[in-house]
């Protein structure tokens, strides 16, 4: 990770702001877009119309023909961020959900994935893609993906999935200072969160860092983005039974924090992965072989997945319900592991 | 077919022709160490289509960007990179442009501003708008050209770089190297309209299409491109009309061709054409010998070099994944 030196000229100051999750994405790239002048902003609807979720309001009014509106063109979009990053540019572009990022997923990963390394670094691709996931009850299929794991498949693609408003600021101006290709992953159903004190004029953090939630003895949980809300209920409510469970915002899955998650299943000795996405091929898989492959003689009972069975996502919300992993889902796993 | 305005003398076409003769010698060069298998994999000749790349790297300022196609030996060449960077890219080793990361169908070089050839068809043009729209505000007047296939004319990534082009008026100019063939298959059996600079209209910019085997003839029309597109005016199409003396690749059957299409062609490729042209300016067959001559000990001395260059080291292969890591 290398931070860029924009920053190191200005007094840092502690300062906070009472913003929502999809006010502190819209701080990022506004302190991004006065910071750095490389940086461009542009995708579907995001200059007069301010991002169909409002994440960019106010910023073309603000930074001029740096924010601009593109055709639905997501290729496009894609491709020209590149070229414009090859070139000097640090491009922001917004891919208005992941399901889109599907009909250009050329440009992420034949082509933006690849710059870096076939090049031997001589040409870099320091963008951004901002995008969000997850499932909203009335979502249809092509609406509530979990597509993570496509993207942390790709070698030469970072890829962050921020939970807590405060990486929603800090993960997204991170990813703005990295020279590699970063992919920011949101959670629409974490936009509109009740508003909490944001520290937002600090320094930007490094990328990759896990972010322990809640310590506990008992078992070892990793998650990521949204879910994470079921996951810290489940271990509330596990709490009350005597059991204490050790919760890991994984937060990035490249570069991952092995080593924050092997510590916990050390001390734990059960380890659990939960994720919204499909199980199969899911991203927690990856998590629990590593597990077994580096800490198997420390684990006292078989790692335990829990993800959404390897079905499409029904639009309905009762449907939705009984197959996305919900608190009663977790907490009755949970219960079978640490009973082991 | 449009004819734009051609001015050139003796000099400037026997330059022209030096250096098609050193795309065709580095291509032919190509094919004997692909068949010597030292080089491996997947090889695509541009063997007749050589004037579209001289003819438009001529009209190309050092600023400018380019981004081609698998077919781009000579598009990297006529961009500047050094014959001896190339086919030691080719061949794996580390003064190759990629140190081997990139082989035939996917080199490139940042020194020479040439973003690539492109193994996926009609991916470099929705690159391409990149160094376009980064010359809006680095205010560099740098101009971005994308050449493709006809075949990749079909792609919906070439129809969004046109009309993103187009919408912001930005600095491209699209060539459209059409060859007549898509890979194994006729492009006039793939489209309703043949005439393929026409999809420019619908899009809201200039289109032409050209004499593909006339350097002068390409360098004109992409002059006229690049000048409107560094003045402000924005992208434009060039369809070059060539033909492909050689398969898709090494060890095509090419079951496609019509009878006497291949022997037709040879009759009128560019360096039987330029130098015609040439004798027409009263430079003897021996001058024009004596030219080539030049650019076939260019391309030897260049392989002898890039056999004796060491392989590119095992030891670096995680290297450059992350610019920090």
């Amino acid at each position: 990770m290398s931070i860029t030196e924009h920053n190191e000229h200005r007094p840092v100051t502690a300062e906070t702001a009472d913003l929502s999750y999809v006010l502190a994405v819209n701080a990022a790239l506004r302190r991004a877009l006065d910071e750095v002048p490389e940086v461009i902003l542009y995708g579907e609807d995001v200059a007069k119309g301010g991002g169909i979720f409002g994440a960019t309001r106010g910023l073309a009014s603000a930074f001029g023909d740096r924010v601009f509106d593109t055709p639905i063109s997501e290729s496009a979009i894609l491709g020209s961020a590149l070229g414009a990053a090859m070139l000097g540019r640090r491009p922001v572009v917004e891919i208005m959900w992941i399901d889109f990022a599907l009909v250009a997923l050329d440009q992420i990963v034949n082509q933006i994935a690849n710059t870096a390394y076939v090049s031997r670094g001589r040409w870099r691709a320091p963008l951004v893609i901002r995008t969000q996931q997850g499932h909203l009850p009335g979502a249809c299929a092509q609406h509530a993906q979990n597509l993570e794991a496509m993207f942390a498949h790709t070698p030469g693609l970072r890829v962050g999935l921020p939970y807590t408003t405060q990486d929603a600021y800090d993960m997204l101006l991170s990813a703005v200072h990295c020279d590699d290709p970063v992919l920011i992953i949101e959670n629409r159903s974490l936009y509109f969160r009740e508003r909490v004190p944001v520290a937002v004029n600090g320094p930007v953090q490094p990328i990759g860092a896990a972010a322990v939630r809640r310590a506990g003895s008992d078992a070892t949980v990793v998650a990521w983005s949204a879910v994470l809300a079921e996951v810290l209920a489940a271990a509330d409510e596990l709490s009350g039974e005597g059991i204490e469970i050790e919760v890991i915002d994984l937060r990035w899955l490249n570069p991952l924090d092995e080593a924050t998650v092997f510590a916990s299943v050390r001390k734990t000795s059960r380890f659990a992965v939960v994720h919204e996405a499909n199980l199969t091929g899911g991203f927690g898989g990856e998590l629990v072989a590593r597990v077994a492959e580096r800490c198997l003689g420390d684990l006292d009972a078989a790692p335990r997945r829990v993800a959404t069975p390897d079905l499409r996502i029904p639009a309905a919300p009762h449907l939705q319900q009984a197959v996305i992993p919900q608190v009663a889902d977790i907490t009755a796993s949970l219960r079978q592991l640490v009973s082991e | 077919m449009s004819e734009p305005r051609e001015t050139f003398d003796a000099d400037d076409l026997r330059e022209l022709h030096r250096m098609m003769a050193v795309l065709r010698f580095l291509e032919e060069r190509v094919k004997e160490l692909r068949l010597a298998e030292e080089v491996r994999g997947s090889v695509h000749l541009a063997l007749g289509q050589e004037a579209v790349a001289v003819g438009a790297c001529a009209a190309l300022a050092p600023i400018d960007t380019l981004t081609a196609t698998y077919r781009g030996h000579g598009w990297a060449a006529a961009k500047g990179v050094p014959v001896v960077a190339i086919l030691a890219e080719l061949l794996g080793k580390e003064i190759g442009t990629n140190g081997g990361r990139g082989g035939s169908a996917y080199l490139s070089s940042a020194d020479h501003l040439f973003l690539g050839e492109n193994s996926i068809v009609g991916a470099g043009a929705p690159i391409a708008l990149g160094p376009a729209l980064a010359s809006r505000y680095d205010g560099s007047g740098r101009v971005s050209l994308t050449v493709f296939g006809d075949g990749a004319i079909n792609q919906g990534s070439v129809s969004e770089a046109f009309n993103f082009a187009a919408a912001f008026a930005l600095p491209v100019v699209f060539v459209c190297e059409n060859n007549g063939l898509s890979e194994l298959t006729r492009i006039d059996e793939m489209v309703a309209d043949d005439q393929l600079w026409r999809r420019a209209g619908g899009f809201g910019l200039p289109g032409v299409r050209i004499d593909g085997n006339d350097p002068v003839a390409v360098r004109t029309a992409v002059r006229e491109a690049v000048e409107r597109a560094r003045a402000g005016g924005g992208p434009s199409l060039v369809e070059a009309m060539t033909e492909r003396i050689a398969g898709h690749y090494i060890g095509d059957h090419e079951l496609y061709r019509r009878p006497g299409e291949v022997e037709a062609a040879l009759t009128r490729e560019p360096l039987v054409r330029s130098r015609q042209r040439l004798r027409e300016l009263g430079v003897s067959d021996a001058d024009v010998d004596d030219v080539e001559r030049g650019a076939r000990d260019e391309v030897d001395a260049a392989t002898a070099t890039a056999r004796d260059a060491e392989l590119s080291q095992s030891s670096t292969v995680r290297e450059h994944m992350y610019v920090d890591h």
